[in-house]
């Protein structure tokens, strides 16, 4: 059986960065900082990579959403090995449930039989799109994989549970969200991000894919989490055990 | 109004991770908590789910195909529970289980759903970290229904006495959905290895021993289970430890593993990448022992030890021993 796999991927904050959260509160400084792949999508690019150099799938489109520089983090997935992109241009800030309707449709137009995405964003840290698309779309899901294995046309996901693994195998179409230990992302040839930079690419838009992208959820004030006051130091072990005597931790 | 909790449990045993979630909808507002417990032969679970100090109602769904959790089987009884009970709220702990299908449930309901939510300001506004815990965010949700899955650390146990709530089995409306979603989505669980450890369950011990990179290998390690056994904890690792091989994915603690808060958290041979400090910054006291000053770990210690790991723990261990 010969795949068409979408790969849906966020531009976020690099993960080296350390954020800064804004004066007025209103979120978090994203101007003139460095920004990549969200980690996890790198991962989903290269498990679709790897599936199709198995010669199991003949496609990958990368999917990406938000203003004109989302584009950038689609190139870096073609440089990487996907075949061909799509922009959904906006510049409203969109909520994953607004990002699964929209692939939704995007999923109507372009038929892939396999999704595979990260398990989250490394910015909103929400966990969620992955599981709202296969909801919308009534497919089976497996979340936090670590192990894809394709036979026929089967799917055997092992999967991160809470104290160790489990598989599940889903029948195609499905959507897979990935882990950390999944694998490990490749660089891209430098001749490859030249000619990625000239690919062609898909722009669509919500209006044009006739979703309505507002929220009842909206965030009201974003603030620094409390300073933990550390950095005391003791010369020896007998002190250790004076201070968990003091705290009643012995 | 009524909050829905999913519990999470093993089919033997509530797991704590359902009390501290109980806790977060008591904060609510609402006038009741129903709890669902959907699992297989799991009605041990439901008659203590019942006796739950401030739970109302306990609805069971026992089917063969929910012993897993499948997120595919419980996404439409929840679905159709909220439709059929007018409920107000959904909640789950933010473990990998809730993690899994509430979002499913909530695209379902056409909702958005509030993820790892650490403080309940009201009905509708909540906290949850952003940008792996450097960030707070207050939002707040007009949706009909709010659904949203609780960090358990944020919240404590509720008492496992004092309730009285029924126990009303869904059987009969929810095993045809059940049925249904396993035809359509021909999902299907194959094994799965799940480690016993006679130590407390990580992300809910009263005391945490880690190691990092400075271990060396994953031998080593014994070092800190006999210093965790002596204090009656769990052993946890920083990714550097996972990514080495020491020790097994399933132990790491940070922003991609666990989040822990335990009442005392031992970092040895951890340098305190801000991953690693993200999953266990709201511990109550933190001791670090590590051969470097300067690693950033010790700016986050209540008690710092700078030397040579393999000195110090045998020693802390031995004078633990005795002063008990």
């Amino acid at each position: 059986m010969s795949l068409k796999i979408l790969v849906p991927i966020k531009r976020v904050v690099d993960y080296a960065v350390k954020i800064r959260v804004k004066g007025d509160k209103s979120g978090v400084e994203t101007a003139n900082v460095k920004m990549s792949m969200n980690p996890f999508d790198e991962i989903a690019v290269e498990e679709a990579i790897r599936i199709k150099e198995k010669g199991l799938a003949k496609e990958i489109v990368a999917v990406s959403m938000g203003p004109k520089t989302a584009q950038e983090s689609i190139r870096t997935s073609i440089a990487m090995g996907a075949d061909k992109g799509i922009h959904v241009e906006t510049s409203a800030e969109l909520q994953p449930l607004s990002v699964a309707k929209l692939l939704k449709e995007l999923v109507d137009k372009e038929k892939p039989n396999l999704i595979i995405l990260g398990k989250q964003a490394i910015d909103d840290d929400c966990n969620q799109t992955a599981q709202m698309l296969a909801g919308l779309l009534n497919w089976p899901q497996a979340t936090f994989a670590s192990k894809v294995d394709i036979k026929d046309d089967k799917v055997h996901v092992t999967r991160e549970i809470d104290g160790g693994l489990e598989t599940l195998s889903m029948k195609l179409p499905a959507v897979i969200s990935c882990d950390l230990r999944l694998n490990e992302p490749r660089y891209a040839k430098l001749q490859n991000i030249m000619k990625s930079k000239k690919a062609e690419l898909k722009v669509e838009t919500p209006e044009g894919l006739k979703v309505d992208i507002t929220s009842n959820l909206k965030t009201i004030s974003v603030e620094e989490p409390p300073k933990r006051s550390g950095g005391a130091k003791v010369e020896n072990v007998e002190k250790v055990v004076e201070a968990l005597k003091k705290h009643a931790l012995i | 109004s009524t909050c829905l909790v999913v519990a999470e449990h093993d089919n033997n045993q509530l797991l704590n991770s359902t009390l501290n979630t109980i806790t977060a909808a008591s904060k609510l507002g609402v006038s009741n908590i129903s709890v669902l417990v959907a699992g297989s032969k799991c009605g041990a679970v439901a008659e203590s789910v019942a006796k739950v100090n401030g739970v109302s109602n306990v609805i069971c769904v026992d089917h063969p195909t929910l012993e897993h959790s499948l997120a595919e089987t419980i996404t439409p009884i929840i679905v159709n529970l909220q439709s059929k009970e007018d409920i107000s709220h959904i909640l789950t702990p933010a473990t990998n289980f809730g993690k899994n299908f509430l979002p499913r449930v909530a695209a379902l309901l056409n909702v958005s759903q509030i993820s790892e939510i650490t403080k309940v300001t009201d009905s509708e506004t909540f906290q949850r970290p952003i940008y792996a815990g450097n960030a707070i965010a207050t939002v707040k949700s007009t949706d009909k229904c709010k659904v949203g899955t609780v960090r358990t650390t944020a919240f404590d146990k509720a008492s496992t006495t004092g309730g009285s709530a029924k126990v009303v089995s869904a059987n009969d409306w929810a095993v045809p959905l059940v049925e249904k979603a396993i035809s359509e989505t021909n999902i299907k669980w194959e094994s799965s290895e799940v480690k016993k450890s006679e130590r407390p369950e990580l992300t809910s011990a009263r005391v945490v021993v880690s190691g990092g990179r400075g271990m060396k290998n994953g031998e080593n390690f014994k070092m800190l289970e006999e210093l965790a056994d002596t204090l009656g904890g769990a052993v946890g690792a920083s990714r550097a430890a996972v990514d080495s091989g020491f020790v097994s994915n399933d132990l790491q603690v940070g922003q991609t593993g666990k989040i822990v808060a335990p009442e005392l958290y031992i970092a040895v041979g951890i340098s305190g990448a801000i991953q690693h400090l993200a999953g266990m910054k709201d511990s109550k006291v933190i001791v670090a022992i590590n051969k470097d000053p300067e690693a950033p770990i010790f700016q986050v210690a209540d008690v710092g030890l700078v030397g040579d790991l393999f000195n110090e723990v045998p020693k802390l261990t031995e004078s633990i021993k005795k002063s008990k």
